[in-house]
This record gives C-alpha cells, structure tokens and sequence, in this order.
C-alpha cells in the first residue's frame, strides 16, 4: 500500500497522458465540426463504444466466476435499476457475494 | 461523468432555442445558475467517486494519484476501466487506447454544442469543454436550448461536478486503505458490481441489444484466443464496426 500523497512519476506520467487523450476527444467535435462534417452513421457507432467495452469487461469475468458471482450481479442490477442509487446497489452487490457463497 | 445517459446528439434537428442572432453570454451568472443546477446530480456522482477510489486504491495507487486523475481526466467509466487494467508493469498502450475509445462520444456531445459556443473565444469555449462529463452535459444542452444564451452554464455546472467527483475520489482511497484484505468480505466483487452498474445506466433500450450481445460474444471468445486484456478493446472495436455497418437497416 503506497503513502496517499506519493506520486510515483510513472504513474503521474500516465495520468497525464490520459489526461491529453480524454481533452483531445472532448475539444476534438468542436474542432472538427468546422471543417469536417461527422455522419450519422460513424455516429451511431462511436456512441455505442462505451456500452461495449463496459460489456466487454464484464463478460469474461462473470463468466469466471459461478453460481454466487451471478447471482450477487443480478442482485446489484436489480437494486440500481430499483433505486438508481450506486452505493446501495454495491452495498447489495457485495454483501449478497458473501452471503451467496456461504450458501454455496 | 461516469458513464451517464448517452444523449445523441440531434444531428439536423436542432431547431429548438438554436441562437438565431442572439448573443450568447460568458459571466458569472451563467457560472452560478450552471453551478447551483448541478448541485443535486453532483450528489450522486460522487457515488460513483467513492467506487472509483476504493478500485484505485486496490490498483495500487495513492490517494495523490488517484485524485490527480480525477482532477485532470474527469472522465469517470474510463478511469473506472483505466483503473481495472492497471498492474506492473503498467500497460500503458493498452489503458490509453481504452481511455480514446470510451471518451470518443465527447466529440458528438462537444460537436452539439456548436451553435452557441463557436460565438465563445477559444479559451472560453475550450476551458469549459475540459469539464465536460454526461451529466452536466445534459444540463447545459437543456438549459442553451431554452434560449438562456448563458455560454458559461457548462463551466459552472462542470465545477460543480469537478468538485464532487474528486473530493469523492479522495474519501474512496481512504476507505480502500482501510478495508484490507480483499476476498474476505466480498470486496474481490466490488469491481464487477460497478460495471454492473455501469452498464445499468448505459443501457439504451433495444438498441443497445444487438451491439452488447456482439460485444459479449467478441470478449468470450477473445478472452480464449488473445494474450492479455486485448478482449476489452476487440468486444468495444467489432460492437461498433458492426454498428456502423447495419446503421441502413
């Protein structure tokens, strides 16, 4: 566990350049939206990425794991979809994973 | 600023309280209505703040770093997967095309916002996107649309979130720190619960079926193929190569 005000110069490196990355994309419609013009078409599918890759990661690793993983997901889905709230939806998530896997 | 309601913009219909000869304002009281508006659904996203520090500091990284990424990033699924992927050594290509990849929309949300700030100056139009995330995005496309003309609701709205969403970080990593070890107390699925949260808030309705069940299949079956954590961008790159394809249909 590293000291909380460390800042190891690697990590600040990366940090950083992501945080270029990120601005680009966010100044970049402006920018181009003068000069080029973006279809619908490439629309519809940039706006589609976020979803997938949450989906992409998500996947596999349920897919790892067995019948309490899955259930405590269902859990979690089930209390964010309920109340929108994202705290009492990992507080579900996680203390049903217990629970799920001592009935296991 | 997480991962939030992927608003599209408009494209041609953007007719409703479009600046027609109208001058868009940059003062303190567009800053202060963004602000005081914002307020409530900053609330929440520190929900999202707290999840994200508690994983970052499970990755390893110190409070410092953790909020010097909310501070400079504030672009909350993708420090969420960022943070996911780190290890030692730090996959450095691989976080940084993740991180394009989700915060490619903030392109088309940065593009509708067009008719009211090309009448800003760079600074002004540009300072203010480096706040943008979903939620106050939302709000500010509302509030221009009224015809306020106030072009400096986004900056306001975005301090609000900025601020949540880190001190939000910083009480996270405290709380990681103190839990310990992870697999006792099911905090080894705390992860997988924000993505399931995640998701939650992305899903669109039935359009969302078709490009989550291809980026499903692509990230099983590239988990079995390909080396690493490759999967993660081949589940998001075919999902919307396929989007794009059937976009006719």
């Amino acid at each position: 566990m590293s000291e909380a005000l460390s800042l190891d110069p690697l990590v600040v490196g990366v940090v950083l350049a992501m945080a270029v990355v990120t601005f680009v994309t966010k100044v970049g419609g402006l920018w181009l939206l003068s000069r080029f013009e973006v279809s619908d078409r490439l629309e519809s599918g940039i706006s589609v990425l976020p979803g997938a890759i949450v989906i992409a990661i998500l996947g596999p690793e349920l897919a790892e794991g067995g019948p309490a993983e899955w259930a405590a997901a269902g859990l979690t889905l089930l209390v964010m979809w309920r109340t929108g709230n994202i705290l009492l939806a990992l507080i579900a998530g996680v203390v049903g994973v217990v629970a799920f896997r001592a009935l296991a | 600023m997480t991962a939030g309601n992927q608003h599209r913009p408009d494209g041609e219909e953007r007719d409703d309280g479009e600046p027609t000869g109208r001058t868009v304002t940059f003062d303190r009281h567009g800053v202060r209505a963004g602000f005081l508006t914002t307020l409530p659904i900053a609330v929440g996203v520190g929900g999202y703040g707290i999840a994200f520090g508690v994983l970052a500091a499970r990755a390893g990284l110190s409070a410092a770093e953790a909020a010097l990424m909310s501070a400079t990033v504030v672009a909350g699924a993708s420090q969420i997967v960022a943070v996911e992927l780190w290890a030692e050594p730090i996959p450095i290509a691989t976080i940084l095309l993740a991180t394009f990849a989700i915060n490619l929309r903030y392109s088309l949300m940065g593009a509708a916002l067009q008719p009211w700030f090309s009448q800003l100056s760079a600074k002004q139009a540009y300072g203010s996107l480096f706040l943008m995330a979903d939620e106050n995005w939302a709000l500010t496309m509302r509030d221009l649309r009224s015809g306020s003309g106030r072009g400096a609701f986004l900056l306001g709205s975005g301090i609000a979130v900025w601020t949540f969403w880190v001190g939000s970080t910083v009480l996270g990593t405290i709380a990681g720190g103190v839990i310990g070890d992870p697999a006792v107390y099911g905090i080894d699925f705390i992860l997988a619960a924000v993505f399931v949260a995640l998701a939650a808030e992305l899903w669109k309705g039935r359009s969302s079926l078709v490009p989550w069940t291809v980026a499903l299949v692509t990230a099983l079956l590239a988990a079995e193929l390909l080396p690493g954590q490759w999967y993660i961008l081949a589940g998001g790159a075919v999902a919307g190569a396929v989007e794009v394809i059937r976009y006719d249909e």
